[in-house]
């Protein structure tokens, strides 16, 4: 290994130049005499440019500056989950441990615990040939997840032995005929994507139970998401209902560049919340990475690709993994900054000219693949954006949008209605439908994709009046136009909105969402029949049985009752008709 | 490190010196000049190479030249911190401005602040009661948010957040908050306000001043909050103190920054504001909050002008992207006469859901506060069908949400300078009276079994 020493030249922030070595690019250096964590970002004649992970004040041109050959890389293996790590995979809890309250610098913290023993259950003996993902043993690392050891990509061969029992996770569980030790634990450089045999299409759905994602727009396990808005447009409200509810069975939760307040909240909330698939706390299956807005900046531009690794990591056991980015905007913007220290020439809005290929290698890192053992695994990417001013014609916005193929708009105008999740379904869009229609009639109903198709169909038509009412006010409508109106209005109130702090409304699997749907068409049409019988709008929409249907859905039980309450509501509306 | 004064000034443009030296200096180190008529400037180093070292001069480089010495300290910016400070007010770079005393300090501590470790925090969920209906109904603050006020110029800001001041406190309970005000920028005759409305009420006892003015050193106001949140954070973490800080104006902070980064020659982001703004800014916001094990909180009110009412400009934008929420003022509800003219609809508390309810405020908050702000928005979308088509054309349902706009700016919004209304009988129980204005079948956000315990009109159970 070489480890060379130089010494620092210039400090500005978190860049700082060095000479008298020469190590490779994003190499990790040790940087002054406190040593703190760096990595080579630009080589430059004699210098060496590093971006460094921890606030530099106080520190003098001369310090030493130390090579460790190392690319930044993260610890992999059992003890990942229920942890909550900085950008560089230093344990939060652990730099409490040592430093208090407040994030100081120079500690060195290693990512798993190199100590803690895992009771390992080999699924391999002597003789077996292996190769590089084959799963050797597993652990029982939370009450529902079993780690799966893997063998690290780069080695193969013939079992030599194999052990059994509590081993920590440095120990050799698997010894091969050629000589090489495997053990729980493997490093990853963040900036490779870990390899897989091949991609597939997606075409199986990622389930949130959030109705308005669900059903109209929804998300492809192993496809990515974009959600840009501007704040306090429900971003990080909708981030965390699908970290909660997506029933991908790891999720990876990046807090990057954002409020520490907010992380504080998930850290105390996900312990306590169960997972509607396996009954179980949330947090068994939930790494997070928190690098908030006032933590060093170059640690945020490495939290993305610390946390996408660890979302490999889970994927190549044959998880489906969910991992949410808020926000992919902090991130872009720590490159910003970063470039301008090194005085790169800019690109549009100052980010720097690399900022859309930099997006696009971090979302293709997505995807449903056959792992290196055959197994079907999944990575699903869900990106906030957080565009200045809302307006997404902003260069990371367009970047994001270029390529993951489910937009969700978020919208200023609905979140002050109080219209949540504010997400506009005019402006919004998935791509995957087609791929997963074939999935929708096999498992929830032969006609979904058609009842889809007609609300979303009705909230255009909505649209298209509204802007006549604009003009005219509603009572000039004919009067199955005012119906339509109303049924629209039930989309969006019944249906669109969703309470995220209501116990029971903040999920809603897609059976129910179904039935939902359908008791609006179903409202559609004793309406249209009732009115073409003679009877008054008002009528129609009063009945108390639909103000029933439509507070029922608070209640817990909801899914049993709603068949009923719709019987009771058709019954009611085509009383009205005889009352006139 | 020596004491050594250097005389290798080269360059100096506008707040920046740049000089040769000789011996290393480190990032961030503080500086002092001693100008040829012995007056003495101070500064910090921003870029140090073996080459070249950069100060950023806080009281500016007038009389700067090329005889000027340069001394290094050897330290970064400390603030000398003790119990002392309250009571005391300050100048934009912490000597003593009110004819005291040197603050007796008990520690020394580093003004630029380490980051609170996420998992080292601890929830806000302490309900503040502001006595303000609009706030505590509709962008309820909780004790260690920082929630600032988005105005602009010629608006009451400084009104309320005095208002805020006098009459915050926590439900039943008898802490009182300590009041950090920092002033950048802003002019003698609102500081005189500041200062006389805290003195009149006897808050400025309670109450630590960190006072740059317009006419002082514009770089200086680039210290001057981290020196008052320093002595935030001393008094609430070794102290026990709940303290509020209110900062004003944050648009001459980011005005300030600027400067520096054009002074520098630096990239510029959006509007020619450096790209680093929003680090930057979060390093102030985010010095806001609870930790565990530690009882007191730091509450902050950051005021800022949005320049031409834009929200969209960098500096709300920013903000807005790093604070829980944002309380805005209107100039249209100004315009009316109405105070306070706090316009609710793009207002909001991101830590509301977790001060209300149950235990904390009341049961039926979250469903009140919800069908204020649908009814209210949609009144107000009807405001702009009417002025077309007139009210002939609504419907009753519409014609129920035009009025309740009306009385809802009148009677729920507009309250008096010293009116401190209680959460529940002041806020909530006017919010009940005004919705029964409407039809109790249009209130869909109201479960029906609060509209059974509170509305006037359906209350069950209580009738005599």
């Amino acid at each position: 290994m070489s480890t060379e020493n130089g010494v620092i030249y210039r400090i500005s922030g978190p860049v700082v130049t060095a000479t008298g070595i020469a190590p490779r690019m994003y190499e990790v250096v040790r940087v002054g005499n406190e040593g703190l964590m760096g990595e080579v970002i630009e080589l430059h004649g004699e210098q060496s440019v590093i971006q460094v992970y921890e606030e530099t004040s106080g520190i003098e041109p001369g310090e030493p500056v130390i090579r460790t050959g190392q690319t930044l890389s993260v610890q992999l293996g059992p003890g990942l989950l229920t942890q909550i790590y900085d950008g560089i995979q230093r344990p939060l809890p652990k730099l409490e441990e040592t430093m208090g309250v407040f994030i100081t610098r120079g500690v060195d913290a290693d990512g798993l615990d190199l100590t803690k023993e895992w009771e390992f259950v080999p699924t391999v003996k002597v003789g077996d040939e292996l190769s590089a993902g084959h799963v050797i043993g597993t652990v029982q690392e939370t009450e529902t997840i079993e780690h799966r050891v893997m063998v690290p990509p780069g080695k193969e061969g013939v079992v030599k032995t194999i052990e059994s029992g509590s081993f920590n996770i440095t120990q050799t569980v698997c010894k091969l005929e050629d000589g090489s030790e495997i053990a729980m634990m493997q490093e990853w450089p963040v900036r490779h994507p870990r390899p897989f045999v091949q991609k597939y299409a997606p075409d199986v759905p990622l389930m949130t139970g959030q109705r308005i994602l669900d059903f109209l727009f929804p998300l492809a396990k192993g496809g990515t998401a974009g959600i840009p808005g501007p704040f306090g447009s429900g971003k990080t409200v909708t981030q965390q209902q699908l970290a909660k509810w997506s029933d991908a069975q790891i999720v990876v939760y990046i807090g990057c560049g954002e409020r520490g307040n907010e992380m504080t909240e998930v850290l105390d909330e996900f312990p306590h919340l169960i997972d509607p698939n396996t009954n179980k706390p949330l947090m068994n299956r939930t790494v997070m990475i928190a690098n908030t807005s006032n933590m060093p900046v170059a640690a945020r531009e490495a939290s993305v690709y610390t946390g996408v690794t660890i979302a490999e990591y889970f994927r190549d056991m044959g998880y489906n993994v969910a991992l949410m980015a808020d926000s992919t905007s902090r991130w872009a913007e720590a490159m910003r900054e970063i470039s301008s220290r090194l005085e790169e020439m800019p690109g549009e809005e100052g980010y720097p000219a690399y900022l859309s290929s930099r997006l696009a290698e971090f979302y293709e890192r997505a995807g449903r693949v056959e792992t290196l053992s055959g197994e079907d695994g999944s990575v699903s990417v869900i990106g906030a954006v957080s565009p200045p001013g809302g307006d997404i014609s902003e260069p990371v916005s367009q970047g994001t949008l270029r390529i993951v193929k489910v937009f969700w708009g978020l919208d200023a105008g609905l979140a002050r209605q109080r219209h949540f999740p504010a997400i506009n379904w005019l402006s919004s869009y998935s791509l995957y439908p087609q791929a997963l229609d074939q999935w929708y009639r096999d498992n929830i109903a032969t006609d979904f994709p058609e009842v889809r198709t007609e609300i979303s169909t009705l909230l255009q038509i909505e649209a298209e009046l509204q802007e006549i009412v604009q003009l005219v006010g509603s009572d000039a409508l004919p009067i199955d136009q005012q119906l339509t109106l109303e049924v629209a209005r039930m989309i969006r109130e019944f249906f669109l909105q969703q309470n995220a702090f209501h116990d029971v409304d903040t999920y809603s699997d897609l059976k129910l969402q179904y039935d939902m749907a359908k008791a609006i068409l179903n409202f559609q049409e004793e309406g249209k029949k009732a009115i073409a019988g003679g009877a008054q709008l008002e009528d129609v929409v009063n009945v108390p049985a639909r103000t029933d249907l439509m507070r029922g859905r608070f209640e817990e039980g909801y899914d049993g009752r709603i068949e009923g309450l719709v019987a009771e509501m058709s019954k009611q509306i085509a009383a009205s008709m005889e009352e006139n | 490190m020596s004491g050594k004064e250097y005389r290798t000034i080269t360059d100096v443009k506008g707040p920046l010196v740049f000089l040769n030296k000789t011996e290393p200096v480190s990032y961030n180190e503080i500086v002092q000049l001693r100008l040829s008529d012995g007056s003495i400037k101070n500064g910090q180093v921003l870029d140090t190479s073996d080459d070249q070292v950069i100060v950023q001069v806080f009281e500016g480089t007038a009389s700067v030249d090329r005889q000027t010495g340069v001394k290094f300290l050897g330290d970064v910016f400390k603030l000398p911190v003790s119990k002392g400070l309250i009571g005391r007010i300050l100048d934009g770079a912490g000597r003593p401005r009110d004819g005291g005393p040197e603050i007796v300090a008990d520690d020394m501590a580093d003004i630029i602040g380490a980051a609170i470790n996420p998992y080292s925090r601890q929830s806000p969920e302490s309900f503040i009661q502001t006595g303000i209906s609009a706030i505590d109904a509709c962008t309820s603050l909780v004790r260690g948010q920082k929630l600032p006020i988005f105005s602009a110029s010629g608006l009451p800001h400084n009104d309320i957040a005095l208002q805020i001041a006098r009459q915050a406190k926590l439900v039943g309970s008898d802490d009182d908050f300590v009041v950090v005000f920092c002033a950048m920028g802003i002019t003698a005759e609102e500081y005189n306000f500041f200062v006389h409305d805290l003195e009149r009420t006897g808050a400025l006892e309670n109450a630590a001043l960190f006072v740059n003015l317009a006419d002082d050193p514009a770089v200086e106001r680039l210290i001057t909050p981290r020196l008052a949140l320093t002595a935030a954070e001393y008094l609430a973490f070794e102290h026990d103190y709940h303290v509020l800080v209110i900062y004003t104006d944050m648009t001459n902070y980011c005005e300030s920054l600027r400067q520096i980064g054009a002074a520098r020659e630096e990239v510029p982001g959006r509007r020619g504001y450096p790209g680093y703004m929003y680090t930057d800014l979060a390093m102030l916001y985010e010095r806001a909050g609870l930790v565990k094990g530690k009882k007191g909180s730091i509450t902050q009110f950051p005021i800022l002008t949005m320049p031409g009412d834009d929200i969209t400009h960098p500096i709300p934008d920013l903000s807005g992207y790093i604070t829980e929420g944002q309380i805005v003022i209107s100039r249209e509800l100004h315009q009316k006469g109405i105070y306070p003219p706090i316009n609710v609809l793009p207002s909001l508390s991101r830590l509301m859901n977790a001060g209300i309810g149950p235990g904390k405020t009341r049961e039926d908050h979250k469903s009140v506060s919800d069908q204020l702000y649908a009814a209210y928005a949609q009144g107000k979308e009807l405001r702009g069908l009417v002025a077309i088509v007139g009210e002939d054309a609504l419907n009753e349902r519409d014609l129920q949400l035009l009025k309740f706009a009306d009385i809802f700016e009148d009677k729920f919004l507009r309250q008096s300078r010293d009116e401190d209304r209680s959460i529940d009988e002041g806020t909530l129980d006017l919010a009940w009276n005004l919705l029964s204005n409407i039809d109790t079948k249009f209130l869909v956000r109201l479960d029906q079994k609060w509209i059974d315990k509170y509305h006037p009109g359906e209350k069950k159970g209580e009738e005599e």
